[in-house]
Order: structure tokens, then sequence, then C-alpha cells
């Protein structure tokens, strides 16, 4: 499978703190890869370069389904635009709005009407509403929310909440879907729908690159897995593989010292 | 004039400055929602307003322009002219002195507003002089009695033109694409951008709106007044951010409210005690209304945004 995104000997620093060094990985088109590692391993560091949130000091991310186009220096939008969309460690939802609303904002870069048509009643803006009101309603039914469509996306309970974050990053079509740490703070119910969710969008062909804690949602999903430690990458591979690294084991772990005692 | 006919009266008067105020309150609660900034020369921008609308009535009636052309028609060009004008101004300075500083620290665009508000104020006195300026009403002087109440002419332009543009306001942001966007952009910016919403463009579009409406403000104020001085931003700013705030600062519905409650406390201020305490009495409410009440009448989720 051709590659969908490269990210390569990407560094960056905050002051002396070296955040990512030197990494270079790269997710193919229709995997879904895990990105592991202790905190403050540069993992959402990553995530963030890949979005444009952050300007990586050094090295090169770029992106495409076919000919690849460098995404340094564009702006978060326009990497949006491109086809990546990402959820949020800490759920960041429009919560003052309804959950429809929510989802059909992820819509916008998908319709085309302009400032004066949006307004107007032209038959082109009406179709393309219907477009997006439909999009948004079938992704509220993948996700379990098509039922509560019109409550306020903050009174959801938090489970609820980052499906409506997936069902949001879904709206535009990407064709790279970033999740950040997807499981934190859900029950063990709610991992197993989560795990069954991103399942089946595999299943539709969708590109997953997820940062996750959690060894029972990361493993079981993923074909890939990368592992970054004080903003290296130590080891990558077949989640099996992974999981028996010494060198992993040791970066979650520790490394056991002998100690002597003097007499 | 019985007592419930003064009343009416002060409350007449009081809804026509409150429609003003309301369309100034409404600019720095939707900057303030979009971009966390009291924007300090938005009053600047209200005096703008008023003086290229002023300049319109000047050209419309002396200039080569034909005689006989109906009094609304007149009042509508300039209307949409002064709105244009300080539209682009409002966009122009978001995107020069506004935008460059957006992640600095917030003060820094607070301190940079403060300086704006100067710098506009002292351009509208080198072009237009310190003195007042007689404002010309093409508005005919037509009068009536409604119940011993008069409502003039001038006051049903005052009501109709701020209700259709808050009516417009309203609708478009609540069933427009662009609508939705700015909403969704004043509650989280960044995850806005990171979904593909161009947020500038959205951020300039609020400042050309806001700014629009203070202009329809100033021309409404100084037809109302008859007379504009370049100073006169500075209360009437201070005086419709007080709405936004009375209303709940950051929430549109609030801002109309504000502005409202606040036209009507002076205008029954004026009436009943001295219209010379009526600065004292509206500023009076406000504090105690905040003491009550600290996120304003219809109070905006601060604890939202973490």
């Amino acid at each position: 499978m051709p590659a969908l995104l490269e990210v390569e000997r990407l560094t960056r620093r905050f002051g002396g703190v070296v955040a990512l060094d030197d990494v270079t990985l790269s997710v193919e088109q229709g995997e879904t890869v895990g990105l592991i590692g202790p905190n403050g391993a540069g993992k959402t560091t990553l995530f963030n370069c890949v979005t444009g949130v952050l300007r990586p000091d050094d090295g090169e991310v770029r992106f495409g389904r076919g000919p690849m186009e460098s995404l340094t220096g564009l702006a978060p939008h326009d990497i949006a635009q491109c086809g990546i969309t990402r959820t949020f460690q800490n759920v960041r939802l429009f919560s003052g709005m309804s959950v429809l609303e929510n989802v059909l904002v992820g819509t916008y870069i998908r319709t085309h009407a302009g400032l004066i048509s949006s307004m107007l009643p032209s038959a082109e803006a009406r179709r393309e509403e219907r477009w997006a009101q439909d999009r948004a309603m079938g992704l509220l039914e993948l996700v379990g929310l098509a039922g509560r469509s019109h409550e306020m996306a903050g009174a959801l309970p938090f489970g609820l909440q980052r499906r409506l974050e997936i069902a949001r990053a879904l709206s535009s079509d990407p064709a790279l879907l970033l999740l950040d740490e997807p499981a934190a703070g859900l029950n063990a119910a709610e991992k197993q729908a989560l795990l069954q969710l991103i399942e089946q969008l595999k299943g539709q062909g969708l590109t997953t690159f997820l940062i996750e804690h959690d060894m029972r949602v990361v493993m079981p999903i993923s074909d890939r897995v990368v592992v970054l430690d004080y903003g290296k990458k130590i080891a990558e591979g077949p989640p099996k593989l992974v999981q028996e690294n010494p060198r992993v084991i040791e970066a979650y772990l520790g490394t056991s010292t002998t100690v002597n005692r003097e007499p | 004039m019985t007592p419930l006919q003064l009343f009416c009266q002060q409350l007449a008067n009081g809804l026509t400055l409150g429609a003003i105020y309301a369309l100034i309150a409404l600019g720095y609660t939707m900057i303030y929602g979009v971009i966390q900034l009291i924007n300090f020369a938005h009053g600047e921008l209200f005096m703008v307003g008023a003086y290229v609308a002023l300049t319109l009535v000047l050209l419309s009636s002396a200039g080569p322009l034909p005689s006989g052309i109906p009094w609304w028609m007149t009042l509508l060009v300039c209307g949409l002219g002064s709105m244009a004008a300080a539209g682009m101004l409002g966009a122009a300075i978001e995107r020069f002195a506004y935008r460059p500083i957006r992640h600095a620290p917030r003060l820094n665009a607070l301190i940079t507003a403060i300086g704006m508000s100067f710098f506009l104020q002292n351009a509208l006195m080198l072009l237009y002089g310190a003195t007042d300026r007689h404002f010309p009403n093409p508005i005919p002087l037509t009068r009536w009695e409604v119940g011993g109440v008069t409502v003039t002419l001038m006051q049903l332009v005052v009501w109709a033109a701020s209700g259709l543009l808050m009516v417009g306001l309203q609708l478009l942001v609540m069933s427009t694409k662009l609508g939705m966007a700015m909403r969704a952009t004043a509650q989280d910016l960044k995850a806005c951008a990171l979904l593909g919403i161009p947020v500038d463009r959205i951020i300039a579009t609020t400042f050309v709106i806001g700014s629009a409406f203070a202009a329809m403000g100033g021309m409404l104020f100084g037809l109302h007044y008859g007379t504009i001085n370049f100073h006169d931003g500075y209360l009437m700013g201070l005086k419709a951010f007080t709405a936004a705030v009375l209303g709940g600062i950051g929430n549109i519905p609030g801002a109309m409210v504000g502005g409202l409650v606040l036209g009507l406390l002076e205008g029954l201020g004026a009436g009943y005690l001295s219209s010379q305490w009526k600065n004292v009495f509206a500023f009076l409410i406000l504090v105690v209304l905040l003491l009550f009440k600290p996120r304003g009448l219809l109070g905006e989720r601060v604890a939202d945004r973490a």
C-alpha cells in the first residue's frame, strides 16, 4: 500500500526540551497505526506538528492520496482541507451548540456556497444544505447519537461526547483521522464500543492514526505500533513484536539495576 | 400630561436611544465573542460611520445629484455607504493592528485597541475639525399623537432600521452556514481551524458586520441629535460597552436587550429625575445588576472557556 502520511526527521524543541527528536514514520493507506509511549514522549506534539498547530523546527510532513504534498508551513485549516482531521485528548466540542450543529460545522469545508449565496434561497445552496444535513445525520447514526441530535453537546455524558467528536472529525470526509487518546476517561463498555467503531471505520477504508495509553485498546486494533520515548522513535512494528521489545518494556517500566551494598 | 402618558413618552424616547446603543453594543459583543477582545476602537468606528453619513448627506443635498430624490432613498444610500466604509475600516484594523498580535498576551491587544481609538479620534478631528458639526436631517418632521404620546417619523426610522438589522443578524447567526461558523469560532477557535474553517476570514467578517452596525448607529445618532462631534464616540462607546456587559458580553441577544434596557433606564431617569443625572442613573443600575448577576442579564457561559 502506498504511504498516505510521511513524517521525515521531524524535530521540535520547547526551549531546552527536545519534544520530538528526528522522528521518521509513515502511515499507509487503509492502515490503523497506534502511537504509544510514556507521558511526555512527544505523541501529542507529533499530532500538533502534523495538523499545523505547531511548526516543526526541522524536518517535513508530507501527505497525499497519490502525489505527496508537503504540509510544512500550512495553516491548520488548510491542512484540514487537505483531508486530515483530529480529535483531542480533552474533548473540545462546541458545547453550547446542538449535537447536530457540531457535526454540521465539520461539513463547512465540503460545501461551496459562500457568504452571500448561503443566504439566498438558491437551488444549489439548498441542495448543499440537504447534503450536509444528510451526511451529519448519517454520521450521528454511525456513532449512535442520531436520537439525541437536538440536545446540547455539552450536556451529553462524557463517553458520548467522545463519540460525537469522532463524528465531527469525520464530517469533512477526511483521508486520515487522528485520534488523540480516544479511550481516555471511558469505562469498559464504552471502550468496547469505541473499538467496534474504529473497526467499522477501518472496514470502510479509513486510515487512522491514534495515540492511546490503554494497551487493551491499541493492541487489538492497530496494524502497526510506533513507540516514542523522550521524543525519539524507539520501536516500530506489529503490536505483538513491539510488546515484547525490551527497549519498549524498559521505557515503560524502567531498567533493573543492581545495587551494590557496601559492607 | 397624565402620569401614564409621561411614562409612555419617556419609554418611546428611551427606546430610540436604546436601539442605537444596541446597534453599537452588538459589535462589542460579537468581537468579544470570537477573539475575547474589548475593541476600544469600536466607539470611533461609530463616529466614522456618523461622519461618513454626514459627508454623504451633504453631498446629496448640495452636490451634483438631481434634487427630488425621496428622503428615504437618500437615507438608504447614506446608511449603506457609511456601513460599507466603516465595515472596510473595521476589517482593515483587524487585519493590520489586531491579527499580528492575536497570539500575544491579551493585554497587548487591549492596549492596541486603546491606541487605535486615540488614533481614529484624532484622525476624525483633523479631517472634520474639533467643533460640533450640524447634521442635516432629510427626514420630514412628521409627528403623530398616539394617546397623548408623541411619536416622530425620526423615531420610527430609528426603530425600523435597527429592528431590521437586528432581525437580519439573528437570522444570519442562527440559520446560515456563516453564522454557524461564527458561533463555532466563538466557542473554540482552535478546534474550528482544525476542522478546516477559515477562522481568519470568519473573524474579519465579524469585524465587518460589527463595524457596519456601529456605523448605522452613528448615522442614526447624528440624525437624532442633529450635531456630531469627533469625541462623541467616547461616551457612546462606553455606554454601548456597558449595554453589552449588561446583557452578558459575548451574547448577541444579550447586547440587544442590554442596549434597550440601558436606553429605557436613561429615558426614564431623564424623565423622572433630571436629564443631567441620566448617566449616573444608568451606571448605578449597571453596578447594582452586576453585583447580583455578574454575567449580565442573559449570562454568557464564561466558565466554559477553559
